[in-house]
């Protein structure tokens, strides 16, 4: 069936007529790819968790198509990843053109050693659908659809919301809210909060076309993208592939462009034909399946925390399209959330755990706010001087193996090594590599016995010590699990492991349970684990 | 940042300069400024080195005419 035409039911449910307003320690709102995401996390982590969405549809149009190696990653976590790379596609091949040539191509042939590709594009509804599916699995998950918060009140004690449904409103009570419910977030306003920053004057179209027939031989994939093509000139255009054989196009408008004419399929139509034309050189019968013209801004909340309300996803950042930073971004949210929420509902951290995942994806934010910003002063310059240079940077490409370097068409979204949050445990050893405290973990294939094993499939999603060589008796003590690389545990069969932490006999890892690096150690000690393990969970004697 | 005499041979260097840019409009000379800055700076590498060259070139400029 057509997955984008399914729809939800929704029910009426008990708490409408409870006498004193239900409480749910738990609650997520809204469930796109980041509220579900986190959902799902929490329920598998063992909590009971309610989520709410305003309607009862997956999402309209394709939307977010490109999902990162790292979502895919935490979504192998939840139990869903391979759903998503089944159905998903792969490219590898990007052209870049400039004017009426190609500037040069290139080969992201992925770096071996890891189960997951860089990315995979897969529509939005996809994505959703896979997760509703996953999350309908768990039992103490309840999803209400057409269910709208319209008030929120919060004091020290708990969160008060107001639900409207088609039989009524009702009132519950929440002992945390997380508010994954998009860029014009409703609970943001609620809260009277804003999320500020740099408005980009420029339009967009996006048109996604189903094609009956192979765009390039051999149906291969790739991804072209046109500066200032002779088919639509001073603008740029972008053409990249999702599975059905749904292409999607990307017009740069500019910022005079009429919104509303440049939806229509009259004026879509021509566009699409004449990309089609002049860079494939003959007539692709298509059809229209989605459009939208957008703009975008690169903006951020202040906090992403106000009490015992959470901000996840677009809600609380906004970047623009370019790179896959959106919903790539807010599931690693979503991945630094919940294992906190848990320890702090289960009573094994402070509430002030919290404040971590705040500063934690505030920084992470801003980081894909710049690299997002630079893309789009690249693409889609707003002075003279900037197409200037932009033009001599794609000018020199063509000749000169640097400057491809310096042609920015949306870098490649990688998660945020979480420099200077209050969890790392400062090294006291030395290392080289990027794996330093508050890194994401990488992935190595590795064996047990004679059976291949990835090392991210060890995790058990708790803290985990990473030891290479042989494990001390004393670890066995600890509350965490202890993964052993050497002779009597994990082989690494291609010394990949070793290579990627730069480990000697010996070394271990803390790692987090959103797998983030919390400390390493060439020799650890008892004591210096522990202390690593509470400074983790946010102890502030540590 | 070297701002000691580095140049081989700064006439030759000078005349040089000048002759790439004969028979170009302005625009055109802005062009290939533009490329020049670029080649130079893969030339350079180190960004501090460049931050520095960018700062005392919008230094330098600061307080001449417009």
């Amino acid at each position: 069936m057509d997955v984008q035409a399914k729809t939800f039911d929704y029910h009426d449910t008990p708490d409408r007529s409870a006498a004193t307003p239900a409480h749910h320690p738990l609650v997520v709102v809204g469930a796109g790819p980041v509220g579900l995401t986190l959902a799902i996390d929490l329920a598998q982590r063992g909590q009971r968790v309610l989520l709410l969405d305003n309607d009862h549809k997956l999402s309209t149009g394709s939307r977010a198509i490109c999902f990162a190696k790292r979502t895919l990653e935490i979504w192998d976590r939840l139990g869903v990843g391979q759903r998503m790379v089944d159905k998903g596609v792969s490219w590898s091949v990007g052209r870049v053109f400039f004017g009426d040539a190609e500037v040069y191509r290139f080969d992201l042939a992925p770096e071996a050693g890891h189960e997951r590709p860089a990315f995979i594009n897969l529509q939005q509804y996809y994505a959703e659908a896979f997760l509703v599916e996953r999350a309908q699995q768990l039992p103490n998950l309840e999803i209400r659809w057409n269910n709208q918060v319209s008030a929120l009140q919060q004091d020290g004690a708990q969160v008060t919301l107001t639900v409207d449904t088609p039989d009524g409103p009702y009132r519950i009570t929440a002992g945390h809210v997380a508010a994954c419910d998009g860029s014009r977030s409703p609970l943001r306003a609620m809260l009277g909060l804003e999320s500020k920053g740099r408005v980009f004057h420029d339009r967009f179209l996006i048109a996604d076309l189903k094609l009956d027939q192979a765009l390039f031989a051999d149906d291969a994939t790739e991804r072209w993208f046109w500066f200032d093509p002779p088919f639509h000139r001073g603008q740029s255009v972008l053409l990249h592939r999702q599975p059905d054989n749904v292409w999607r196009m990307d017009f740069q408008l500019g910022w005079d462009a009429d919104p509303d004419a440049e939806k229509r399929p009259e004026a879509i139509t021509p566009r699409v034909q004449q990309v089609l034309r002049m860079g494939f050189g003959r007539d692709v019968p298509f059809t229209l399946e989605w459009a939208s013209v957008y703009t975008f801004a690169c903006l951020r909340m202040d906090r992403f925390r106000h009490g015992r309300v959470i901000f996840a996803g677009d809600s609380a950042h906004g970047v623009s399209p370019f790179g896959a930073r959106g919903a790539n971004s807010g599931v690693q949210d979503a991945d630094n959330l919940a294992w906190k929420l848990v320890a702090v509902h289960e009573g094994r951290a402070p509430e002030s755990l919290l404040d971590s995942y705040a500063d934690e994806r505030e920084h992470a934010a801003d980081e894909n706010i710049l690299n997002s910003t630079r893309a789009t002063d690249f693409i889609t310059p707003k002075s003279e001087l900037s197409l200037l240079f932009r033009n001599a940077v794609l000018g020199l490409a063509r000749d000169f193996p640097f400057a491809r370097r310096v042609v920015n068409s949306g870098r490649l979204s990688v998660p945020a090594t979480l420099d200077g949050s209050p969890l790392n445990t400062a090294d006291v050893d030395l290392f080289s590599g990027p794996l330093r405290p508050g890194a994401p973990v990488a992935d190595a294939p590795l064996a047990r016995g004679d059976q291949p094993a990835w090392l991210l499939r060890q995790l058990d999603g708790g803290f985990t010590l990473l030891v290479f060589g042989t494990a001390p008796g004393w670890m066995a003590g600890l509350p965490l699990q202890v993964l052993v690389i050497g002779p009597e545990g994990l082989r690494d069969v291609q010394g990949l492991a070793a290579q990627r932490y730069d480990a000697r006999p010996g070394t271990a890892y803390l790692l987090r349970p959103d797998g983030h690096v919390a400390a390493r150690w060439r020799a650890p000690t008892d004591i210096g684990v522990r202390s690593a393990l509470a400074r983790a969970l946010g102890s502030p004697s540590s | 940042m070297i701002t000691e005499p580095n140049l081989q041979s700064p006439d030759d260097f000078y005349e040089a300069l000048l002759a790439a840019h004969q028979g170009l409009t302005l625009a055109q000379s802005h062009d290939l400024n533009a490329r020049l800055v670029l080649l130079l700076a893969n030339q350079v590498g180190r960004l501090d080195v460049l931050r520095d060259l960018l700062a005392a070139a919008r230094a330098n400029l600061e307080g001449t005419p417009a």
